[in-house]
């Protein structure tokens, strides 16, 4: 106690401000130097670099032969099936992820659902990339645990022209992640739907369908379509998951990218810029879009 | 809580879920334990274990991962702090720059980053220390939001000048007042880049390291029950570190930070 006592007049006069302010606003500065630098070097400039790299020859002078060619076939094509698979799994997600959270929410549903809802998702929505890929061939795979169930009641899954290995089958895979992923953006803004509305709605004579068109749905449609975009923009930019399922036989801007940059695909490395540089382009649509809605979702549900 | 009766509708939506969620878990735990066509057994689990390139595989996504929680911290505390403190302004500024690890996803941000170290600096990218350099930025969405949330939830300023009036200097507040507080919240961050880290495949893949998920893309190509033995190694991993947030950092932006981003 003597201590303190001892220190505190020394502080009431706060020795930070007697120094003039500009050398105090340069010190504010000084601090959040080392983040920023950090984010400099480590981002910013590599980001920098590859937009610059995707309108140069590999010698270095201008062109605009890279951003060109995107529009051939091989490239075009990787952009229309990464966009297709986006959307197909942003919509699962979406659609399916807002139903189950909803049921989680509501006023009958025994409370433990909810926590262990999002547990779950949590997990779900974590456990992407090698380890999912993995655990879907060994449940849906030709020799996989269900496919075996299946054969052995006389559904023979591969002969009726499923596999997992398409364009469905990673619609299937990138769900896994995507449904607990809107699980956990969306509840929030569940949550902000108030009761009274509903009771208000049904006091004046509503169903339930009436509800939804006149209120539910206008208050909610930012944060839904908001999280669609989100959902995209995940998808879009898988790639350990896509490799290891189908390798090569389905092209996707990921994974092209991947091989121009381990050399067993374009004979030009720039077009692993010009590509990404693409991919970067469309995802930032996507976040902009994401902001935008995001605030004007948070007008209603605070 | 909310508004609505529970149906059927709804009861059928959550066993969707339910049998969504675990069956692909079903079907790699009982892959990875079948041992014969009728019989089953830990076989696959012990070979992956015993398996030096398993063990090689794994430390160094430990070791990573650690290095990456570390300076993570170092790099974001006093970042955060000052910021809560003394430059609101930049709050924006910060908000923005979390985002972007999401516009420049995983495999776009490797090219750059070899690109840009192969032509200047090439023993940047000579061994798995880039891959730290480059996690930090991954984790940055959720480092940044898990502690800015968690900094908000205590009051910075007051128990700064509280420290301050009984003579503690910088250093000893940001050790003995700042961290205590934000504790939780650094704990989640941390569970949060560990699994990132050691689920992460395509920088250590496109940079040619031999990290867990690396080990683990090589063999599936090869055996499938030891595959699923892994998948469910890191599943177990994940569940970890989710129960971990959970049940240490109660109510620190917890769904917000949950959300681990693509792959």
């Amino acid at each position: 106690m003597a201590e303190v006592t001892r220190e505190a007049p020394a502080v009431l006069q706060r020795p930070a401000d007697r120094r003039p302010r500009v050398s105090r606003a340069i010190l504010d500065w000084a601090a959040v130097i080392p983040f920023f630098a950090y984010i400099g070097v480590f981002l910013l400039l590599p980001a920098l670099w590859l937009i610059v790299g995707a309108f140069q020859t590999e010698s270095g002078s201008l062109t605009l032969d890279n951003i060109r060619a995107l529009f051939n076939d091989q490239y075009a094509n990787a952009y229309l099936n990464s966009v297709e698979i986006s959307l197909a799994t942003a919509l699962t997600g979406s659609v399916c992820g807002f139903f189950v959270a909803y049921a989680a929410v509501k006023e009958g549903a025994p409370g433990w659902i909810r926590s262990v809802l999002s547990t779950f998702s949590g997990v779900a929505a974590n456990f992407a990339g090698i380890p999912l890929a993995f655990a879907f061939v060994a449940t849906l795979g030709t020799t996989g645990v269900v496919t075996a169930f299946l054969n052995d009641h006389g559904i023979n899954l591969y002969q009726n022209g499923f596999t997992l290995y398409s364009f469905a089958g990673l619609v299937l895979v990138y769900t896994y992640f995507q449904l607990p992923l809107m699980i956990l953006v969306i509840s929030p803004a569940l949550d902000g739907l108030r009761r009274e509305w509903h009771e208000a709605a049904t006091n004046l004579g509503a169903t339930s369908l009436e509800y939804w068109r006149w209120v539910g749905l206008p208050i909610l449609w930012p944060s839904l379509l908001g999280s669609f975009v989100l959902l995209f923009g995940t998808a879009f930019a898988a790639y350990a998951t896509a490799t290891s399922l189908v390798g090569s036989q389905i092209s996707l801007v990921p994974i092209l990218i991947g091989r121009v940059t381990t050399g067993d695909f374009a004979s030009n490395p720039q077009m692993a810029n010009a590509l990404s540089l693409g991919m970067i382009l469309i995802i930032s649509v996507a976040m902009v879009i994401y902001a935008l809605l995001q605030r004007r979702s948070s007008r209603w549900l605070q | 809580m909310k508004r609505g009766r529970f149906t059927l509708w709804d009861v059928f939506w959550l066993l969707f879920a339910a049998v969504y969620f675990l069956v692909p878990l079903y079907g790699s735990a009982e892959f990875s334990l079948e041992t014969g066509p009728h019989s089953h057994g830990f076989d696959a689990y012990g070979q992956v274990l015993r398996d030096p390139a398993f063990q090689d595989s794994f430390l160094l996504s430990l070791e990573l991962s650690i290095a990456t929680v570390v300076l993570s911290m170092i790099l974001m505390v006093p970042t955060v702090y000052w910021v809560n403190l003394r430059l609101p302004r930049l709050r924006r500024v910060l908000d923005f720059i979390a985002v972007l690890p999401f516009v420049v996803p995983a495999v776009t941000l490797a090219v750059a980053i070899l690109g840009v170290f192969r032509q200047t600096f090439p023993w940047m990218i000579s061994g798995p220390h880039i891959l730290v350099l480059s996690y930090v930025v991954l984790a940055l969405p959720f480092t940044y939001r898990s502690l800015d949330a968690g900094m908000r939830s205590f009051n910075p300023r007051t128990l700064t000048e509280a420290a301050q009036s009984l003579g503690a200097n910088w250093f000893t507040i940001l050790l003995r007042v700042i961290l205590p507080n934000l504790r939780f919240a650094m704990l989640s961050a941390a569970f949060l880049t560990v699994t990132l880290v050691m689920g992460e495949y395509t920088m250590a893949a496109l940079m040619l390291f031999n990290t867990f998920s690396v080990y683990m893309f090589q063999i599936g190509n090869e055996q499938a029950n030891q595959a699923a033995a892994l998948a469910m190694i890191s599943l177990l991993l994940t569940w970890a570190a989710m129960f971990g947030i959970l049940f240490l950092g109660r109510g620190v932006g917890r769904r917000q930070a949950q959300i681990g981003g693509a792959r």
